[in-house]
């Protein structure tokens, strides 16, 4: 029994997943990645922002492409499309519906991304290889981007913190209270733009978005206080991505399957749990 | 005057096959995903719609693995996923997340079918990007009879689908079975969707299901002129796309044609800003909200 | 329209004020004068404007016509001597706050930064609670409290700026007629109470009869104002309406019925309400 159990111990923590370089790169950028996921993704569940943290990483992949053909960092690429994107969805989502600006931004950075790709002469594995993530998608160099960016939207979510989760909840009376509506809004496809760059290396441009919608929906269920959900979500978010890239490191399968099915079980599991709850707890006080 | 046409019309477009099925087929496609995105526009559906093309896609990589063919797995997934993303949830927030999260589960699993299929040099490329010109031609007549199917069945739940759209409850009030009407709608989007992904590419039939419908919604505020307009705007746009596809076959940098998603897509977004400028002779709060 | 009857200084002042969207006029000269501590029930069919007239309170739609003044001054947005409860809010069973993170955004939800655990924060939340008596939902999770509790939670929240005037939109339209008593008698304390200003909105005058001083009554973006005997006539809805309408007092209850035809085209998607034969306009 425990034998077996440190057999999988082992082939988890495979020789070397500490020690190479690239791994430490690995273990560094992704726990920066959840911590950032975590937090971001605890207002876009509040603001139903799902969409839009679907279709950034999209955008920015369309980004990454078009650096490839210009040989230039993908990093690069990527973040200026994620924002540029953000941007033009907050721009044009005035007097229409965000949905739909969403969806036709979306098509037509992929058309754009479509293009990029095309102009690759050879077959474009550096660009394919975002839409995946790899485990090796951060060198050294770029973990103090990622670090960097990483801390920009720490700082904008704590400067905007209150007035964000006030037009979240109740946009209305924020509004009345003198927020301003729209920059909130822009502000915050900002931050997502942001987060999506630096998460998509890693994670990929197909399940990048998985980080910000499943560990904040799993841990809304468990608590009603927001920084308990904000923590709680970073901690869901760690496990997710460290467990991720352990698999990802012993099957050479990408990050984003394993992350993604991670998310969803945490999801399921809470969702769950808060089920039975709240139905012990209706049996124990059948009149609260 | 042949000058010009020659120079619009690349030698060989019409005469050539692959051209000619891929204008039949985009239109077919163009005018299908033009009327149910009408619907898709006015339900707050977008992301549902782009959700279903993912997650064919998720189906067509996993067909390709198993040996099948893209079209099986492109419809059996969107269909399947309608129905869980109708099933999921009524409130718009609820279902955005709810939609996010089966989004996450089947991408997952689709995303690592795809992983393998790029030993199939190409394959991924060919599923999300499309492959309009290279379209099996034995399929047309499947495709054609399905998109006809659709429109007709559109037609005979004109009513009831318009009025539900606009306002559920009034319409339940009245008698309209809502969730049925909204089950039968989200099956025909998903086999609109389906069909779409499979012929201009998963990541890029959202662009056609929502853009000409919301074009449309700008330029008139009725349903009944918005439809046939959605669809006329789709069709232009394809075929104007499948044209500067052909065209640009020796346009640089690499001298083998720009892909038509992208054209397509330009058209589409470009159409949409256009209508952007358009006095609103109708207020769109029933749409901004 | 109709007499000005009240005996304090004015709070609010609207004077000749008219809105259009896009050439479609949704209010037309209206004349307004509120006094402190009065209960004014804002009352209109659906698409009248109400919404529109207390967005114009709040600064937050500029009046294409006319000015407004409150408390001596012109309009601005972020007033915080204006209360505001919106129309709806949609609150996600999972939403992870609890009753006193939702209210305490009245406090300090507009400012910048996070806001830090504070002992006077704290009490200041717990009092407003404490008005609206909703002490006991401080740690209950938002999403699951009923419409009433919300709607309590949410004029706390308004409360908690002490504000001299306070605006409610629709705040009975989701709720039981229990809860909807409930509710009105709490906001016709805090007005006794505290002295606050009340505009209270709604489809359905009835609930309000009791403890309303006057009533506006909105309708094709004209308003008459002036207690509800004098307002609430046949003559007056009528001329208000622009065709005839007539007022039936039945038992304690009071219905408006008017008789207006406008057939469907086509269906389409600017909304409003489509009126067939006759139909009770408000109650
Ligand atoms: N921002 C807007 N743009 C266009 N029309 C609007 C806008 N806001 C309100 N309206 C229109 O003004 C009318 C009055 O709306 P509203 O004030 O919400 O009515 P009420 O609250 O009395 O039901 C409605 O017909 C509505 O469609
Ligand atoms: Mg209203």
């Amino acid at each position: 029994m425990s034998s077996s159990a440190t057999g999988w111990i082992n082939w988890l923590v495979s020789p070397g997943i500490f020690t190479y370089s690239f791994m430490q790169n690995a273990w560094l950028s992704g726990t920066i990645i959840a911590i950032v996921c975590g937090v971001a993704g605890f207002f876009t569940m509040l603001r139903g922002s799902a969409f839009a943290a679907h279709a950034l990483p999209k955008i920015g992949f369309a980004g990454a492409a078009g650096a490839v053909w210009l040989s230039v960092n993908p990093l690069w690429g990527l973040s200026v499309f994620a924002v540029g994107g953000a941007l033009g969805i907050g721009w044009l989502g005035k007097g229409a519906r965000r949905d739909v600006i969403i969806g036709l931004i979306l098509a037509f950075g992929l058309g754009t991304g479509a293009l990029f790709l095309s102009f690759n002469n050879e077959y474009a594995a550096g660009a394919i290889a975002l839409l995946f993530g790899q485990i090796v998608g951060v060198s050294t160099g770029e973990v103090i981007d990622t670090a960097v960016l990483a801390a920009l939207c720490l700082a904008l979510l704590v400067v905007l913190y209150r007035p964000l989760l006030f037009a979240s909840v109740a946009p209305d009376n924020a509004e009345a209270r003198g927020v301003s509506l729209r920059s909130i809004d822009i502000w915050f496809l900002v931050v997502i733009g942001i987060a999506t760059a630096v998460t998509v290396p890693i994670v990929g441009a197909l399940l990048s978005f998985s980080l910000l919608v499943g560990p904040a929906a799993a841990a809304s269920y468990l608590t009603h206080r927001p920084s308990h959900a904000m923590m709680l979500s970073v901690a869901i978010a760690l496990l997710s991505l460290w467990i991720g890239v352990a698999l990802a490191y012993d099957t050479g399968w990408p990050v984003g399957f394993f992350v993604a099915t991670l998310v969803v079980i945490a999801y399921a599991v809470a969702r769950i749990t808060a089920q039975w709850r709240v139905s012990r707890l209706s049996r124990v006080a059948p009149a609260e | 005057m042949n000058r010009i046409l020659s120079f619009v019309f690349a030698p060989g477009f019409f005469s050539n096959e692959q051209v000619v099925n891929a204008l039949w087929l985009g239109g077919v496609i163009a005018v299908v995903a033009g009327a149910v995105g009408v619907f898709t526009v006015l339900r707050g559906q977008s992301f549902a719609g782009h959700a279903m093309s993912d997650m064919g896609a998720a189906g067509a990589a996993g067909s390709l693995l198993a040996g099948g063919t893209a079209v099986t797995g492109f419809l059996s997934f969107s269909v399947i996923a309608g129905a869980l993303v109708d099933l999921l949830g009524v409130r718009p927030r609820d279902r955005d997340v709810a939609t996010g999260l089966v989004l996450t589960a089947v991408l997952g699993l689709g995303s690592l079918f795809l992983f393998f299929d790029t030993r199939v040099v190409g394959a991924p490329e060919m599923i999300l990007f499309g492959s309009i010109f290279d379209s099996e031609p034995s399929l047309t007549p499947i495709l054609s009879g399905l998109a006809l199917l659709m429109l007709v069945l559109m037609l005979i739940l004109y009513r009831p689908l318009v009025f539900s759209s606009l306002s559920a409850e009034t319409a339940g009030a009245r008698g309209v079975p809502v969730r049925l009407i909204g089950f039968i709608y989200m099956l025909l989007l998903a086999v609109s969707v389906g069909e779409t992904a499979l012929i201009v590419g998963s990541l890029l039939s959202t662009a056609l299901l929502i853009g000409p419908a919301s074009t449309a919604l700008r330029l008139t505020s009725r349903i009944g002129r918005a439809i046939p307009l959605a669809a006329l705007i789709g069709l232009l746009c394809t075929w104007l796309g499948i044209l500067l596809a052909y065209d640009s076959y020796y346009w640089p940098p690499a001298g083998r044609g720009w892909p038509v998603s992208f054209f397509i897509t330009g058209l589409v977004l470009a159409l949409y800003l256009a209508s952007r400028m358009w006095p609103q002779g109708a207020p769109t709060r029933a749409l901004a909200d | 329209m109709t007499s000005q009857t009240f005996s304090t200084s004015p709070v609010l002042t609207v004077s000749h004020v008219g809105m259009k969207f896009l050439n479609r006029s949704v209010l037309e000269d209206i004349e307004l004068t509120i006094g402190a501590g009065e209960f004014i029930g804002l009352i209109g069919p659906n698409g009248a404007g109400k919404s529109t007239l207390l967005r114009i309170l709040l600064g937050l739609q500029k009046p294409t016509r006319g000015t407004v003044e409150i408390l001596g001054s012109p309009v601005r947005r972020g007033n915080r001597y204006i209360g505001y409860v919106p129309q709806k809010i949609h609150l996600d069973p999972a939403t992870p706050l609890s009753g006193r993170d939702l209210a305490g955004l009245g406090l300090d939800g507009h400012r910048y930064g996070i806001a830090f655990f504070n002992r006077k924060r704290h009490a200041q939340i717990d009092e407003a609670l404490e008005m609206v008596d909703a002490r006991h939902l401080a740690d209950a999770p938002v999403g699951r409290l009923s419409g009433g509790e919300q709607q309590r939670l949410l004029i706390a929240q308004a409360l908690l700026t002490h504000p001299q005037i306070l605006l409610l939109d629709e705040p009975l339209s989701n709720l039981d007629i229990k809860s909807a008593r409930e509710v009105v008698r709490l906001v016709a304390r805090i007005q006794r109470e505290h002295g606050v200003t009340v505009i209270l909105v709604a489809h359905d005058m009835n609930p309000l009869i009791d403890v309303m001083d006057r009533i506006i009554y909105l309708a094709q973006g004209r308003a008459a104002i002036g207690p509800v005997d004098v307002v609430v006539q046949s003559d007056v809805l009528s001329t208000l309406y622009g065709y005839p309408v007539e007022v039936i007092r039945t038992r304690n209850r009071i219905l408006v019925v008017g008789g207006q035809d406008s057939g469907i085209e086509d269906f389409s998607v600017t909304g409003g309400e489509h009126c067939h034969g006759t139909e009770v306009l408000s109650t």
